[in-house]
Formats: C-alpha cells, structure tokens, sequence
C-alpha cells in the first residue's frame, strides 16, 4: 500500500503526481449546515455467519442445510425462534433490541453481499477494503479537524490506513502523556520532537497526536454520559462505541469512525438460539441499540454500517461449525436509512445456486454498498474511485 | 560455516555495498564493521545495544559475534537462566498445569447461579489461577528479549511463534502455550522449517487453536466426551490456515479443493487426554481413508497417518513456501517491502538447505541490502522490540516481576503478547504499529521507564549522569548512549532547547546526576523520539 506519507518520503516528484486538487469542494454543501455527516462502520472480524445473523427461514433449503445450527423459524409465541422481518428473513433471537430500529425503519439489512475476493482468506478478503475509509476521509467536503477519522482500539485498521491521519486510540481517558509532575514539561518536549522535520509517517503521526490531544482536551468529551437512558454492554464493542458516542456528541469534527469486534469465526461449535455465536450477536445488538438511543436525535446524521470479510458456508461442517465462504449479511442503522427493508438479490441455498456449490453467492458486491454509502451519506462526488481499479456498480437505493 | 568464512561473508557485503555505493549516495559505502554497522546488527539480530555492547563486539570482532548468535547453546545465558528461575510454570509439563492451575469447575456455578463464569475463574488467588501460566510466559519472553545474550534466539522465536501463531486466550490453549514454545518453537527456532511445521502440526496448541483435533471422516460417531454419540466431520480450519498462513502463501497457487483434500487428510489428528498431558496421537477410526489429491499429487487409500505427513513435506518442498518464509524473513530483518532480488537468494537457500534457518540468516546477513544506507533505520519497532530495546538501552536490568510490568506496557502499545486472536499472528509492518494512540502509549512507557516507575526494572542513570555538571557534555553523551549518532538535527535542537528548561536545569543534586541537569527527563524524550521508534 503506497501512501502519501509513503510518496512524501520518496520525493516530491511522487508527490507532485497524486497530489489532486480539491474538486470535490463544490459539494460542500453538506457541510454547512454545521453537523457533519458521520460514519460509523463496524468490522466483525473473523467472518460473520449472515445465515444465522439474518435467517433466510423462507428458503427451503436453509434449515436442511444446518440440522445442529440452523435458527428456528419465527413464530407466534416463540420468543426464542428468529424474529420475522418480510416473511422470508428473520433477526436472530439475540438481536432482538434491534426489532425497534427496524419497525421505525432506521435499520435496513443487505444479504448476499460480500467480497470479489476468490480466496476465502480472511487476510485477502480485507485487500478490497484497504484504505478505502481513509481516503472517503481525505474526500469528504468538510473542514478538516484531527478527529475527522478515529479507529477505536490499540492498532489502526486496514480500512483506515493511508494518509487521512486517522488516529487510532483505545480509550479516551488515556489519550495523552499521563504521569506526575513531569508530564506537561514531557508532552511539550515530545510535540516538538515530532513537530517539524522529516516527512514520514513517524512526524506524521505524532504531530497529528498532539493536535488530537489538545482538542479533546478542551472538548471534555470523556465526561459525557451516555444519554437517554442508554446502557452499553461491558464489553469491548461496547465501550468502542460508548466512546465513538462520545466524540460526536462533543463535536470534535468525526466523520468516520470505525471499531470492530472479534470472536465471529466460529468453526466449532457455533450455536444455534444459544450458544457461541448467539453469545457475540446478543453484544453486538446490544452495544448498536445502545448506540442509536445514546445518540437519540443526532442518530439523524449517523449511519453505522456493519461488515465483515466474507460470511461461511451454508452447510455446517462436521464439528456443528462453519468454515470459510462467500457472502454474508450488513446492517445499515441511522438517519437517511430507508430501513425496514433487506436489500439486494437473493441467490437462493438449492445447491446449484450456491458459488462452487458450497457458499451462499455474492450479489452484491460490498464495494457497491460501500460507495452508496460514501456517495449518499458523506457526499463523496466519485466514490467508486475510492475502489481501485473498480469502475462501480448499481446503487441499491438504501440510502434516500 | 567457519568463523573465516563468516568474517569473508560479512567483508564480501561489505565489498558489495561499498560497489552500489553510486546508488546510495546519500551516506556512501558500509564501512567495513564500524560501529554503525555493529549497532545496526545488534538492533536487527537482537533487542538493541545495552551500553558497551558496540565496544564488547568490537573486541570479539562483528562477524564473530553473529556467528556466535547463530550457535546460541554455546553462549552462556546465566543471568537471564537466573531471573527465570523464579517463574515456576516455565518448566512444568502440560500435566502438571493443568494440576497446578486447574480450570474452575463450571459445575460448582449451579451451586451459585449467580455467578459468571468469569468470577469462577477469578475465584483462586491470582498466582493459582490459570491465566498465571500466560502472565509468566509473557513475562519470561520479556526478560529473555532484555536479559539472554542469546539474542538472535529470541528475536527468532518471537518471529516463528507469529508465524505459527496460536492464540493464548482461546479454550484449552493457555494449558498448552508453555510447551509449545519451550518444546516446538525455541528447539527449532534455528533449525529448519520442516522441524517446526511438523512440530506445530502436531502440537495440541496448533491442534486445538485451529480445530484440527476434532476433524473427522464423515458421519463420524463421537465414542466419548462431551459430544458422546453425536456425529462429527470435516474441519477445514487448520488445513485452510496451514497453506495460506504457515507454508505457500495466500497466492501459493492452491484451491479450495486442495483445502478440502488437505482437511480430509488430516483427520484422526488429535489429542490424546487434553485436560492432563495432552498428548499428539493419531486417531484412525476418525480418519478419512478415501483417495485424496493435494497440489496434484494423488494420496491413495489407506494412507492413515502418513497421509499428513506426505502433505507436510508436499508444502515444505513447494517452491511458494520457500518464496513466502523468504518474504517474511526478509520484511523482519530488512525492510518493510522486501527487495525481491534478496527474496529470491534466501528462497534459494530455503530450497537448497531443505529450509534451514541458520543458513537463510546467513544469506541475509550476507546481504549488501542487510547492510544498506537506507535499510539502517528503516524499520519500526514493534511494541515488543521497543519496549525491550529501551530498558537495554538504559542498561536496566529486570526480574521476573519487572516481566509482568514489561508485558503490559507492550500490551497498551498493542502488542499483548500470546494475544493475537487471527492465526495471522502480529504483524510486522510500520503501519500497523504507528498510529496515534499506540505512539502516546509508547511515550508514556518512556516517562515511566525512565522515572523508575517500572517495578522490578533497575536502571543506573549514573554512568549516563556522569556529566550532568557541563549540560552540553551530558546530551551528548546521552545521544551517544541511547541514539548511537543516529540523533537528526531536529531532535538534538528540541533537546538542546530543552537544557535551559527550568525543569530539566534542576538545582538539587540526587542520583540522577551530582549537578544541575535531569538526565532522567532528558532520556525519556530521547526514549520517546522518532529516532528511538526505528531499529
């Protein structure tokens, strides 16, 4: 991945070739009203099963295909069965605090849809996602503050590697130089060994720490409750997203936020109304639902999305797990969602209809969702060419 | 290889640089062993230089001292043998941990349903629980990287322990973590690849962190357990990451078919007693006897056992398996974006040597790109590599509780060691590690460090002290100390300005130095520069 930080170091010929001129200020409209538009995409790493976490009870061939794990079908009075979204999906039982968003139509899924990638690789599926939030970041049409991109958790995502400057921060309370009396003498001393000087992605980062520390110094935002009555989980996604919250209730400039949440390669033993993956999906609903009534009114600027690398094959393996396979599920929440709708084609699970008879086939390709997003939602003028060497695909309207 | 040919390796890179010379003008030829050359050797073939080990290489000669690295059962390693002494779990069999920390009884939560599963687990003291077996393999890795003068060892179990990468936290892996790196990785750290696939593959941590032992034929009936009577099948965890992660690479040209074959070839794979000793043990009622085709070739029936066997050594003499561990050698010793030419001369020595690691690292070191202008620095330290080259370069010195604190702090930089969840392991690029977040963590070690806020860490500012009086005098010999005369202008300028600092211009004298200048203060910038992140 060659980024511009990348090219600074390797002369200013390189730069002076990608070094692109701000077209897309003419759309900046989005902008002025004052709030920006945020993004919140939600990365559920290791490959979710979207056959359980959006069940296709209509499809006959579904619960034949899963004797151990496949969900029960909804049904009146049966509170632990999936729950009826259009006749033919159903919600997991364990996302249930999910039920409302989509009766007021804040919540809309996407089935099928996946990855061009070939290989199964939970590694190579990602290439397709490389970089593509941090450039919809150095796009969008607002002004710039160092909190426009932000990653929760200790390490910066792949999805956000380039050179937007997102910062990447595992928790609020200890974004700063801490300790005793030293500290303040110690940060003065450590921004300015980082402040001038070398191009690279070093000085880079640290001089973009030290304006992120300073502004949410003065923005507080670690001192927010959350509102409404909402209760996170207490678990890593849970936090990730209280904080998320947090910034853009303090307007410190977030566009794109982005946190994910492990424990959804489940090979063995995955579960069906209970079990392992229940476990990950009752957190996952919890800490979205939390989220959405956190943010209440402001949720209208807000759109999480959700993703994953690829979903996992439709017939359970031998140890009542699943392996690696093709498409998967997304959930779109928030303002300008038309929810209450799954979108995209459905494929079918009759084993001809299956990619190389074993995957639920992709219909739709996720950098087509992702551009709807980035286009619609963040205003990007041209977000197919946030996907290299991707010429763009029909939008399926799930944004108004 | 003999010492004289070591030494006429080095010299002959040596030559080869210094005959690119036109291409890296910017500092001219590598200078035949001089001290640049030597810190650079001691940043990438270990955890950085502790004070005076340029002038102790120096003495014994560099190529010596790398030969050396590479037979560490010769190099006595006392000290470090001494503080690990006081991590018991180090030396236990798996029986014996799973004796020693036995995993609650989820049994007793009906007595109290109120209780997590979580509390069960916390209920012993903290030194009986079994998380305490991690805790000390972290600990034990963090005071080998600081204390063991066999540094190359330990920079290569740490690189094979990613490769082969098992995740502690993830069911009965924390029992069998201790004998995995004690008994499969560090044996062989130096050894050849074929001895550490086979070990992995049959190791109940690879076994268990990616499912293989409960691989089956199919429509298999589970005989005991917990899963008694059920039926069980194919698991094509292992197989997928075996070929993708361990051996030919994500574009090693295999197919889904081939992940298939190799699951099925793999079945019978298991564990034999997992929560005692928890052996290796091939299981043939559980194995697939059918015909099976991996890469082209055909297994016939009937090959029980041997069937996995043949697809290791199928993988080991791939000629993308040799292409791939010679791209990750060459991103960790060298540069993030390996140089190809390079890749190739080492994966011809993999293919050579029937992939032994001893002779790729010396094709590496051997290398006119190992010794490069623009290779010095180039590389970012992990939070690992950093946190153990700045208690070095302090001339710390750490027990085994000074390990528990040491691992943390790499933890908050990102890097929880035996943590990493995907069978991808850590990995070993700049952009993963530099970001905001983790750069603020790694100051904040540095303030720590240097403020001997670090449990169990004893350092001795005063060599570095010794000429606090004149302030000019002791940045300097701070910047020799820490930064070897890689120090760039704009941080010698920072720390320069920093000398009229009331803060740092104390007026008491203590410890830190008998005049007027905090050489604690000023080490933990310097710890926490730009220059200091790079190896």
């Amino acid at each position: 991945m060659l980024t511009r930080r990348a090219l600074l170091k390797g002369g200013a010929c390189a730069l002076a070739a990608v070094a692109a001129p701000p077209r897309f200020l003419a759309r900046a409209a989005a902008a002025a009203d004052g709030r920006r538009k945020v993004l919140v995409a939600v990365f559920q790493r290791g490959a979710v099963d979207g056959l359980s976490m959006i069940v296709p009870h209509g499809d006959r061939d579904y619960a034949a295909a899963r004797a151990a794990i496949a969900i029960r079908p909804p049904r009146a009075g049966d509170a632990g069965a999936a729950v009826d979204l259009d006749g033919f999906f159903g919600l997991h039982p364990a996302l249930a605090p999910l039920v409302p968003f989509w009766q007021s139509r804040a919540l809309a899924v996407v089935h099928a849809c996946g990855s061009p990638d070939k290989t199964r690789s939970h590694f190579d599926a990602q290439d397709y996602m490389d970089g593509w939030l941090a450039r919809a970041a150095m796009t969008v049409p607002a002004p710039r503050s160092p909190f426009r991109a932000v990653a929760l958790g200790s390490t910066l995502p792949r999805v956000l590697r380039g050179d937007a400057g997102a910062i990447s921060l595992a928790s609020l309370d200890r974004f700063d130089v801490r300790g005793t009396a030293e500290a303040a003498v110690a940060r003065k001393g450590f921004e300015s060994l980082y402040e001038q000087g070398v191009h690279d992605l070093l000085h880079g980062t640290g001089r973009e720490t030290f304006e992120a520390v300073r502004m949410l110094k003065s923005a507080n935002a670690s001192r927010l409750a959350p509102a409404n009555g909402a209760e996170y989980p207490r678990s890593r996604l849970g936090e990730s997203l209280r904080q998320i919250a947090q910034l853009i209730r303090a307007d410190v400039g977030l566009e794109i936020a982005f946190t994910d949440a492990d424990g959804w390669d489940t090979h063995v033993g995955q579960g069906a109304e209970q079990g392992q993956l229940a476990n990950r999906l009752r957190d996952f609903g919890a800490a979205l639902a939390a989220f959405a009534q956190d943010l209440g009114d402001r949720m209208t600027d807000v759109v999480v999305l959700t993703m994953s690398e690829f979903g996992r094959t439709v017939a359970e393996n031998g140890n009542r797990g699943t392996d690696h396979g093709h498409a998967t599920a997304m959930l779109l929440l928030g303002g300008g969602v038309r929810g209450g709708t799954v979108y995209g084609r459905w494929p079918g699970l009759a084993r001809e209809r299956l990619y190389e008879g074993r995957d639920l086939a992709v219909t739709t390709d996720f950098r087509a969702l992702f551009a709807e997003v980035a286009g619609r939602h963040l205003a990007i003028a041209k977000p197919a060419t946030l996907f290299p060497g991707w010429s763009g695909g029909s939008a399926l309207g799930v944004l108004s | 290889m003999t010492h004289r040919l070591a030494a006429a390796a080095v010299l002959v890179a040596t030559c080869l640089a210094a005959s690119l010379a036109p291409r890296a003008q910017a500092t001219g030829p590598v200078p035949a062993a001089d001290d640049a050359a030597i810190v650079h050797a001691l940043s990438r073939l270990g955890f950085g230089p502790r004070p005076g080990d340029v002038e102790r290489v120096k003495a014994i000669g560099l190529a010596a001292w790398i030969e050396g690295q590479l037979e560490p059962r010769r190099l006595d390693d006392r000290a470090a043998a001494q503080a690990l002494a006081a991590l018991p779990t180090l030396t236990m069999s798996t029986a014996e941990l799973h004796r020693e920390y036995p995993r609650p009884d989820l049994r007793q939560k009906s007595a109290d349903p109120q209780m997590a599963p979580r509390e069960l687990f916390n209920r012993p003291p903290p030194e009986k629980r079994p998380v305490r077996i991690v805790a000390e393999m972290q600990a034990a890795r963090m005071v080998r990287a600081i204390e063991s003068e066999r540094q190359l060892e330990e920079v290569m179990v740490d690189f094979w322990f990613n490769h082969f990468n098992v995740h502690a936290a993830k069911g009965e892996v924390k029992w069998y973590l201790t004998s995995y790196e004690r008994d499969v990785i560090r044996p062989h750290a130096l050894g050849t690849f074929g001895d550490l696939l086979r070990g992995t593959a049959t190791h109940p941590a690879m076994l268990f962190y990616l499912d293989n032992w409960l691989s089956t034929r199919p429509n298999f009936t589970v005989p005991f357990g917990a899963n008694r009577g059920k039926r069980a099948g194919l698991n094509e965890n292992y197989a997928r990451e075996l070929m993708e992660l361990h051996t030919l690479g994500v574009d090693g040209g295999y197919t889904q078919t081939d992940v298939t074959e190799v699951a099925r070839a793999f079945t019978g794979w298991t564990i034999e007693r997992p929560r005692d000793d928890a052996r290796f043990v091939f299981r043939p009622r559980m194995h697939d006897r059918g015909e099976k085709t991996v890469l082209g070739t055909r297994l016939t029936s009937g090959g029980g056992q041997d069937d996995g066997e043949r697809v290791l050594s199928l993988l080991v003499h791939h000629p993308a398996t040799a292409r791939f561990v010679a791209t990750k050698l060459v991103r960790r010793f060298v540069v993030d974006e390996p140089p190809p030419a390079l890749v190739e001369r080492v994966a011809a020595t993999f293919r050579g040597t029937d992939g032994d690691v001893r002779a790729m690292l010396r094709t590496i070191v051997a290398a006119p790109e190992f010794w490069a202008a623009d290779a010095r620095g180039a590389k970012i330290k992990k939070p690992f590599e950093y946190v153990a080259s700045a208690v070095r370069a302090m001339g710390g010195h750490v027990d085994a509780r000074a390990g528990f604190f040491l691992a943390r702090a790499a933890a908050e930089m990102g890097e929880g060691l035996y943590g990493a969840q995907p069978p991808t392991g850590y990995p070993d690029r700049a952009e993963a590690w530099v970001n905001a977040g983790a750069l603020l963590a790694r100051m904040n070690f540095a303030l720590a460090l240097t403020q001997r806020r670090l449990p169990g860490v004893t350092l001795d500012l005063s060599p570095l002290a010794a000429d606090a009086a004149a302030p000019d005098a002791a940045l300097d010999r701070l910047l020799a100390a820490l930064l070897h005369g890689e120090a760039g202008a704009q941080t010698r300028a920072v720390l320069t300005a920093q000398l009229t600092n009331p803060e740092i211009r104390r007026q008491t004298p203590d410890d830190r130095g008998p005049a007027n200048t905090d050489v604690a203060k000023l080490a933990a910038l310097v710890i926490g520069s730009p220059e200091f992140q790079r190896r």
